[in-house]
């Protein structure tokens, strides 16, 4: 086990890259604490594999370092780097039994007999496969395919990192969410360091401790679900975590006044000009439909498109100053015949250029 | 319950049918007519039975040539698809050389099977044979319009010359069409590259390999225009081939009768053989995916 940096990584499949458009990584440069469970989000293409393949060895990055503590492993193949890694697709030696499967790495590495044999007997008990221990690998299921995928990382005690690549895109849904808590379990057991590839956000959220959300082979943001929740530090952060995503809207702010159309909305933080594109985001959990005498001068007037129903919740879509904005709402909650949309100021992010501003608290006194 | 039928479909089987009966039914049929009567001739036919296929199985000369076959067949499969298996794992998988490769493999498949017997036939030439000078130049008494040992070396060589590329495309069409995840997973579980071809290269090229043994191993089995354009079945009889054998009993001895009779036997030598290869190798490695186990 081993806690892995990233020094200045950037990746180009072009052998001669000569514009920033080449490099599918740009530029990443972020530490893997030991033991950590973390998430790589982010749409397809943004780079997530090549960045696992980079950590895994698999691929050698074009510039920067990897180092598995100190150590300096951008050269070494995975097999010295002793990592484990699961792809996509199960990968399943067709004509082994489960056994010899989860046999199979520890065979390669030399371990003795009898100490295969152990570790063999402990991995099957733990993927749940005892009883299909000694049938061949090829006639199992998809799921049962990845668990041995999985299995054969698990089988070896000592790895420095656990990464999977997209592990459930073949799985069924409702095995999807077993392995899930399985991995999850798995990582409290274990304690490896683990880093999880997906594009989908549910996946990410409830499997990492921390996540990272990528786009265009850049690192977005690193945060706990709470603070990418919270406080998206970009606006397509906003907008791909969370469902539905954050509401981006354009406005200006003036000091501590927010400035949408006809309204204005008081805010909590004052913020200092800029010359660039101001945009605010809030979630559609933090937006009140209201009616136009309750609501007040901070009210938007609410064009409502449709409401879905979606169980405990109701998505209610329409459009406020000409953009479209969705509301979460409560199921038993009424909406009013003629809504105006309130704003909760606490909740408010306003991004310059799209990207988090950071607003002054403004003391009680000064915020008249 | 009940299917519904559309008859009508048949019409569109009927073009292949009558093509197939053509070109297979009805000679083969005509061939079943010849093996079981006897001639003299003026189309005047006997009553012959089963004689013409006891005379055949009972004849050495048969034996013999059966013996050569199969020896040549086994040699062949032995040479030719370890080979190809070998020159298609070497092969690039991407990159500017494959198709330079894959056009330079496949050049030896486009030429007729007479013109390769006399490529070789004046390349082995003593006299004015590139082959053949070098190996007397350099002591060796090469002759294989004399000498067993090299009119079959010759018949060989020029066959894995012919026929290899076939193996290497169907190999390396199987090869290309494994994903990279297994490689990267076997890269992962550390195995070396012996590993990787037993576990993940063979058992995903079974299927292609499957069909270019049989191919080879049928496709050798009727050997005939390389030994007859090189030394016409000798020195002797020691080329002498089932089909050479076939056609100097059916037109140089007009013997139609033992002729067609052994040319069924023959057909049914290969079908046999071809059933046994397929057979097996579809069950290789298979023994432990036993029905009853597959229900729980």
């Amino acid at each position: 086990m081993a806690r892995i940096s990233l020094d200045q990584i950037a990746h180009s499949f072009n052998p001669r890259p000569s514009s920033e458009a080449d490099y599918a990584l740009k530029s990443i440069h972020y530490q893997w604490d030991d033991g950590g469970a973390y998430a790589l989000l982010g749409p397809s293409g943004c780079g997530k594999t090549t960045l696992l393949n980079i950590i895994s060895g698999l691929l050698t990055p074009s510039n920067g370092r990897v180092l598995y503590d100190e150590r300096d492993m951008t050269l070494l193949t995975p097999e010295q780097r002793n990592i484990a890694q699961v792809f996509q697709f199960p990968v399943i030696y067709d004509t082994m039994t489960v056994a010899e499967n989860l046999a199979f790495p520890l065979v390669n590495r030399g371990v003795e007999r009898a100490e295969i044999n152990k570790r063999v007997a402990e991995m099957l008990e733990t993927l749940e496969l005892e009883e299909k221990a000694n049938r061949r690998a090829q006639g199992l299921t998809a799921d049962e395919k990845q668990k041995i995928s999985l299995g054969r990382g698990l089988v070896r005690y000592d790895v420095s990192a656990i990464l999977f690549d997209e592990p459930l895109t073949v799985i069924d849904p409702h095995m999807k969410w077993q392995l899930r808590t399985k991995l999850k379990t798995l990582h409290e057991q274990l304690g490896y360091t683990m880093i999880y590839v997906t594009h989908d956000q549910t996946e990410a959220l409830t499997f990492a401790d921390k996540v990272v959300v990528m786009l265009e082979g850049n690192v977005l943001q690193v945060g706990t679900p709470e603070e990418l929740f919270d406080q998206p530090a970009h606006t397509f952060v906003g907008y791909f975590i969370g469902s539905p995503g954050m509401n981006i809207f354009p406005g200006t702010v003036v000091g501590n006044t927010l400035k949408m159309g006809s309204v204005d909305v008081p805010l909590n933080k004052g913020y200092a000009e800029c010359a660039g594109k101001t945009e605010i985001g809030i979630r559609p959990e933090f937006i009140r439909l209201t009616t136009a005498s309750e609501a007040g001068s901070r009210g938007l007037k609410f064009n409502l498109r449709s409401v879905e129903d979606v169980g405990r919740l109701k998505i209610v879509r329409g459009q406020a100053e000409g953009v479209a904005l969705n509301v979460v709402v409560d199921e038993n909650s009424d909406i009013p015949a003629e809504p105006y949309a309130v704003f909760d100021a606490e909740r408010v992010c306003v991004y310059q250029n799209s990207m988090l501003a950071d607003g002054d608290i403004l003391s009680t006194e000064s915020r008249t | 319950m009940s299917k519904p039928y559309n008859n009508k479909a048949w019409w569109f089987v009927l073009p292949v049918f009558v093509l197939v009966a053509f070109s297979a039914i009805i000679p083969l049929m005509t061939v079943v007519n010849y093996s079981i009567q006897d001639t003299f001739g003026n189309n005047v036919f006997y009553w012959a039975g089963l004689e013409w296929f006891q005379e055949v199985l009972a004849s050495d000369r048969f034996h013999n040539a059966l013996g050569r076959n199969l020896l040549f067949s086994t040699i062949i499969l032995a040479i030719e698809i370890p080979l190809g298996i070998a020159i298609a794992l070497t092969l690039p998988k991407k990159g500017f050389w494959v198709p330079v490769c894959l056009v330079l493999m496949a050049l030896p498949l486009l030429i007729p099977w007479n013109v390769v017997g006399t490529i070789w036939q004046v390349f082995g030439r003593a006299d004015i044979g590139l082959l053949g000078h070098t190996l007397m130049s350099l002591g060796v008494d090469y002759n294989y319009a004399t000498n067993i040992f090299d009119a079959w070396a010759t018949i060989v060589v020029m066959d894995v010359w012919h026929w290899t590329s076939l193996v290497v495309l169907l190999c390396y069409a199987g090869l290309v069409s494994i994903p990279e995840a297994y490689y990267q997973a076997a890269r992962i579980d550390g195995a070396s590259k012996w590993s990787v071809f037993k576990y993940i290269q063979l058992p995903k090229i079974k299927r292609v390999l499957l069909i270019a043994v049989l191919l080879r191993f049928m496709d050798s089995f009727m050997i005939y225009t390389e030994p007859f354009v090189l030394t016409g079945g000798g020195p002797g009889n020691s080329t002498t081939f089932l089909s050479i054998d076939l056609v100097k009993t059916a037109i140089g001895q007009f013997d139609l009768g033992p002729a067609a009779a052994m040319s069924l036997i023959y057909f049914l030598i290969i079908l046999l053989l071809s059933w046994v290869f397929y057979t097996v190798m579809e069950n290789y490695g298979a023994e432990k995916s036993d029905p009853r186990v597959e229900q729980d």
